[in-house]
């Protein structure tokens, strides 16, 4: 299984040396780091190619690195049903910064990047119709940004006086509860009473 | 105007123009809370442009602070109509990243469930996909044997629905003899009633004029927009993760995968009926095996599971370890892992990143209703206004999964 997916990897990378960073096998995934500006290049050539055929455009997501210089790194899956593999191709993105959008290529990607756009705020360059999915008209923020709170900022309730929806600041009866379970003797990102003693001599 | 200042707006310069119509949010045959903006020119469909998120709960967000077990019920409440196919993927991508092996009871335990679901799931949406057409009856049988399934949910794990009942390592208890008894029982009476819903629809005259035909998809279109499950299958292609790419212990189990030929609604009806009784084939297996394996155990014991309750109530460590999983949870190496079901509306993927804590770093869901909805617009232009209805109910989308 792995075996294949190394000579996979090997192959995309000799054929894409302009495309590809780096490529490496995982617990038998493959995944490809590529140059943001060449996916849709990159992303035809793995739906064309008689060798990846990877024609299905599973998911795509971001995940949010906020210590990172490029904060994002956006993820695509993919799967080939003649090879029967999945690939997984990785870009960086820093904040504020625009992706290509592969909707000519794969017409189901326009809402996955739809809902990147309005979860992390990567906007996409080249997408028909680039709104907000999931939250709220109106809405402001992004919600899965690892900088945003849980509990968000406004929340919404119905008028009696006004009849009509009113938001307002989030006010909680009880403040949010975030247990730290973490074992002091290994989670712990406070010093332990008496632990600064042995920084001292 | 009457003295023609304006010249005359009955004739040739009145302007016609499309109309819009709001479908939903809360419409009978939008299968919860879809709001779908259609532009209509006349009875013809121009546009769809679905609005969705009304039942957006922020549930990858939540999922990052919260243990990996805590988060297990939220998968129960993604696609409502068949919980325990949404934890099995949750469950598999822990299994994955800690490399952990079920023991061989387990595995039947959750084939089995998982097929319960798939036939609760397909019960209902073909029911519903009858009734949006305008036939009540079958939708109710439909519930009635559904009732019965969820009772055996209920006497697997207590909760019809929202199960928590699959667990990294296993399922969370081992099911009584006599309810495994009823479960075959059971598979003997349900095919009668099958045939009964398939008397009543088949050769309905009114269902096939509301479904032959409509909403056809080619395979190349079902894989442009990321079609998995019945969706994809009805084109013609036949691929069934189950079969493609076996997980738990599915390679082991006789069934067959239906597909279809002309990829319409009709179709879609017609192998849902099929896989139903494929799930049969497969429950009455695994009941054969799990009779089997009488008294193993259903958890792999570890850093994963509870330990047994005689050795907590009599073993220091095991009092301890049973306080920390409860309290910390279990830790995931650092990784990332992307693991797919063939839940009953298609492949249900997790992309999960541990970065080595009790919590995950960053989930994503990637559920089958999402990108089938995403094609209503490809799909609907061009239908008629009530072919819409019919489409959405073969479709088969639930707004559990599709707003997260």
């Amino acid at each position: 299984m792995s075996e294949a997916l190394n000579e996979l990897g090997e192959l995309i990378e000799t054929k894409q040396t302009n495309a590809v960073r780096r490529c490496q096998v995982v617990d038998g995934e493959l995944t490809i780091w590529v140059i943001p500006a060449s996916i849709p290049n990159f992303v035809e050539f793995l739906r064309t190619n008689a060798s990846c055929q990877f024609t299905q455009m599973i998911d795509i997501t971001a995940v949010d690195y906020p210590e990172r210089e490029k904060r994002f790194e956006l993820v695509y899956h993919f799967l080939s049903m003649v090879l029967n593999q999945r690939i997984r191709i990785k870009a960086d993105i820093s904040d504020g910064e625009n992706a290509p959008s592969i909707t000519d290529i794969h017409p189901s990607a326009n809402w996955f990047e739809r809902e990147v756009f309005d979860m992390y705020g990567i906007k996409f360059s080249g997408h028909p119709d680039l709104r907000r999915l999931l939250t709220d008209y109106g809405f402001t923020g992004h919600p899965l940004r690892k900088d945003f709170p849980t509990t968000g900022y406004v929340e919404m309730r119905y008028d009696e006086v006004e009849k009509r929806c009113v938001y307002e600041p989030v006010s909680l009866t009880q403040e949010y509860r975030q247990f730290d379970f973490m074992s002091p003797w290994e989670g712990a990102e406070y010093i332990l009473p008496g632990d600064e003693k042995g920084d001292a001599k | 105007m009457m003295d023609g200042a304006n010249g005359d707006t009955l004739t040739g310069k009145q302007k016609i123009r499309n109309f819009n119509i709001n479908f939903g949010p809360q419409h009978p045959s939008a299968h919860g809370v879809l709001r779908m903006v259609l532009e209509l020119d006349g009875e013809i469909v121009e546009r769809v442009d679905p609005h969705v998120g009304l039942l957006h709960r922020g549930t990858e967000k939540l999922m990052e602070s919260r243990t990996y077990l805590q988060n297990l019920p939220y998968f129960d409440r993604l696609d409502y109509v068949a919980p325990m196919n949404q934890e099995h993927a949750w469950c598999l991508a822990i299994e994955k990243l800690t490399e952990v092996e079920i023991p061989r009871r387990a595995s039947l335990i959750r084939v089995l469930f998982c097929e319960i679901g798939r036939i609760m799931n397909h019960l209902m949406n073909v029911g519903s996909q009858a009734m949006d057409v305008g036939a009540l009856t079958p939708n109710l049988w439909g519930f009635d044997e559904r009732e019965s399934l969820m009772i055996f949910c209920e006497r697997a794990c207590g909760a019809r629905l929202h199960a928590n009942y699959f667990r990294p390592g296993g399922v969370h208890q081992d099911l009584p003899q006599k309810l495994v008894d009823d479960i075959q029982a059971w598979t003997l009476t349900f095919p009668a009633v099958l045939d009964d819903m398939a008397n009543l629809l088949t050769e309905n005259r009114i269902f096939k004029q509301r479904n032959v035909d409509i909403g056809i998809l080619k395979p190349q279109d079902a894989l442009d927009y990321a079609m998995t499950g019945v969706m994809l299958r009805s084109t013609g292609v036949a691929w069934d993760l189950r079969r493609n790419q076996p997980y738990e212990c599915y390679d082991e189990f006789d069934f067959q995968i239906p597909i279809g030929k002309n990829g319409d609604c009709y179709d879609r009806y017609l192998m849902r009926m099929a896989e139903m009784r494929e799930s049969i084939k497969i429950i009455q297996q695994a009941i054969t095996k799990l009779n089997e394996c009488k008294g193993d155990d259903i958890l792999a014991r570890g850093k994963l599971t509870p330990p047994k309750r005689h050795e907590m109530k009599t073993s220091m460590e095991a009092l301890i370890h049973h306080f920390k999983l409860y309290t910390e949870g279990f830790h995931v190496p650092a990784g990332e892992v992307y693991v797919a079901v063939e839940a009953p509306k298609g492949e249900f993927g997790v992309y999960l990143i541990a970065n080595g804590t009790n919590m995950p770093y960053k989930v994503k869901i990637r559920a089958p209703g999402y990108a089938h909805l995403a094609a209503m617009d490809f799909m609907g232009t061009g239908h008629q206004l009530a072919d819409i209805a019919a489409l959405i109910g073969s479709m088969d989308v639930v707004f559990g999964e599709i707003d997260r």
